[in-house]
């Protein structure tokens, strides 16, 4: 299963710079593994020692926070669209 | 109340208009508007209010106009260089409109004053440029039930919501906590695109506009991500979180707190460019020790395209967030002075290597800035 994952300005550098790659995973969990797997210094921002999704990181599937639905354990459809959603302060 | 003829005339376009009208122009001569920030998207917030004719505007800012806000704060202007940053916004806004009332707080924004400044005004507008004002400005309008338009800014992203933590969520339910310090970092450190909190300022005072005049879909439960790249408009809901600290039904903040700690960086004077007495070299010392031979190594901690602006000859690049990994090329037993633009970043690379169990280490204090200024005037500063 094929999915898109936006990765938002503070995070691409450690993405190699891009701003979207494509996650294999049936479920958000198996996607964010494939995710830290492809690019292994971004682990420590999005999860904590204990391996869970770190609370200043918003991960939306289309426009539902995955929160409210099934959290890690949401299900993937092929095509779908996730989006890490920075906590940014600029003004 | 009665608009005069001259206020009819100078707000023809917004009668004309039927959503709004004589009774909406009246609402937003009634309304009182709080500015926490008047940086860059404090500029176009107070400006548009301003010209809007909303009837009463405060503005709070500590600071003072800097030559380098002159690229994004467009309410400051060379004219009112060096002056309080409150006093340069009122004197542009009453140019604009000199019909409104504006009030001025040349105050730090803290939890001893923040219920003082916001009693008057019926809504809040989030300008603010770092997490702790954030996190103290949401817990202000929760606890005083007044609507919070949130903005923020990062290089070329921005986002915008309302939160209304009576209707919707509120700012902690959606970032219960901040991220670590040193990850995202400020304008002033990491850059941003000046137009940027033009337009995302500019939608903060749509949104204003239409809370008070009660028209159109305010923001809340719905946050707005921009990108100037892509020129992309993306909307996520919101839903409020039913355990939420701040406006849940069980809150555990019941009154105002400062918020460094819980974010791990001051909430101003982020530019200090220190490390502490201990560990700071100024430039001067810097020139001397290496004037008289001394085997020490100083290690760059900007980014690449900074080297374009000013470098030191001989400071080695590892930009601080490859410091972590490639600690290994650095030797502890070599004196290692290390420095950024202004002193904060080589502070927290300090920091690193300290808790690697380094020690012959030094932080250039005020950065490759303060070198410019005291040892090679030849180097700009920026």
């Amino acid at each position: 299963m094929t999915t898109t994952l936006r990765i938002p300005t503070p995070l691409r550098p450690y993405a190699q710079g891009q701003s979207e790659v494509a996650v294999q995973g049936a479920t958000v969990g198996e996607a964010l593994n494939d995710l830290v797997n492809q690019f292994p210094t971004l682990k420590k921002h999005l999860f904590t020692e204990a391996d869970e999704l770190r609370p200043f990181v918003n991960l939306f599937l289309g426009d539902e926070d995955v929160r409210h639905l099934q959290g890690v354990d949401t299900p993937l459809k092929e095509g779908d669209r996730l989006m890490i959603i920075p906590s940014i302060a600029g003004g | 109340m009665e608009l005069t003829h001259e206020e009819i005339l100078r707000y023809s376009r917004h009668l004309l208009i039927p959503e709004v009208g004589l009774e909406g122009q009246k609402k937003l001569k009634a309304a009182s508007v709080l500015v926490i920030g008047t940086g860059g998207l404090g500029s176009p917030v107070a400006l548009y209010l301003a010209a809007a004719g909303i009837g009463h505007i405060g503005l709070v800012d500590y600071d003072v106009v800097d030559y380098s806000n002159l690229q994004r704060q467009i309410i400051h202007g060379m004219s009112t260089l060096d002056d309080l940053k409150v006093e340069s916004a009122r004197q542009r806004m009453l140019d604009v409109n000199p019909d409104i009332q504006v009030d001025v707080y040349n105050e730090i924004f803290t939890s001893e004053n923040a219920f003082r400044i916001a009693e008057p005004y019926d809504i809040i507008i989030d300008g603010t440029d770092n997490f702790p004002t954030r996190y103290l400005s949401n817990d202000l309008a929760v606890l005083t039930g007044k609507p919070n338009i949130y903005g923020s800014i990062f290089r070329f992203d921005g986002q915008v919501s309302v939160f209304d933590g009576k209707e919707g969520p509120c700012y902690r339910c959606i970032f219960p906590e901040p991220p670590p310090p040193g990850l995202v970092p400020s304008c002033a450190e990491g850059g941003v695109l000046g137009i940027l909190p033009g337009t995302i300022g500019t939608l903060q005072a749509t949104e204003a506009l239409k809370l008070i005049l009660g028209i159109g879909e305010p923001l809340i439960g719905k946050l707005l991500l921009y990108n100037a790249l892509d020129m992309s408009f993306d909307f996520v809901k919101l839903r409020k979180n039913p355990d939420c600290k701040v406006c849940g039904p069980n809150p555990e903040v019941t009154e105002l707190i400062d918020y460094e700690e819980f974010c791990g960086v001051p909430a101003h004077d982020h530019e200090s460019g220190s490390a502490g007495a201990d560990w700071d070299i100024t430039a001067t010392q810097l020139a001397e020790r290496l004037k008289h031979g001394d085997d020490l190594k100083i290690i760059d901690v900007r980014e690449p395209h900074e080297l374009a602006i000013s470098r030191i000859k001989g400071a080695e690049l590892i930009p601080l967030g490859q410091l972590a990994s490639r600690m290994s090329e650095l030797d502890s037993a070599q004196e290692i002075v290390l420095m950024c633009k202004a002193g904060t970043r080589s502070a927290r690379a300090l920091e690193v290597l300290h808790s690697a169990g380094f020690r012959k280490i030094k932080n250039l204090r005020g950065g490759i800035n303060a070198w410019a200024r005291e040892v090679d005037p030849s180097l700009p500063i920026y």
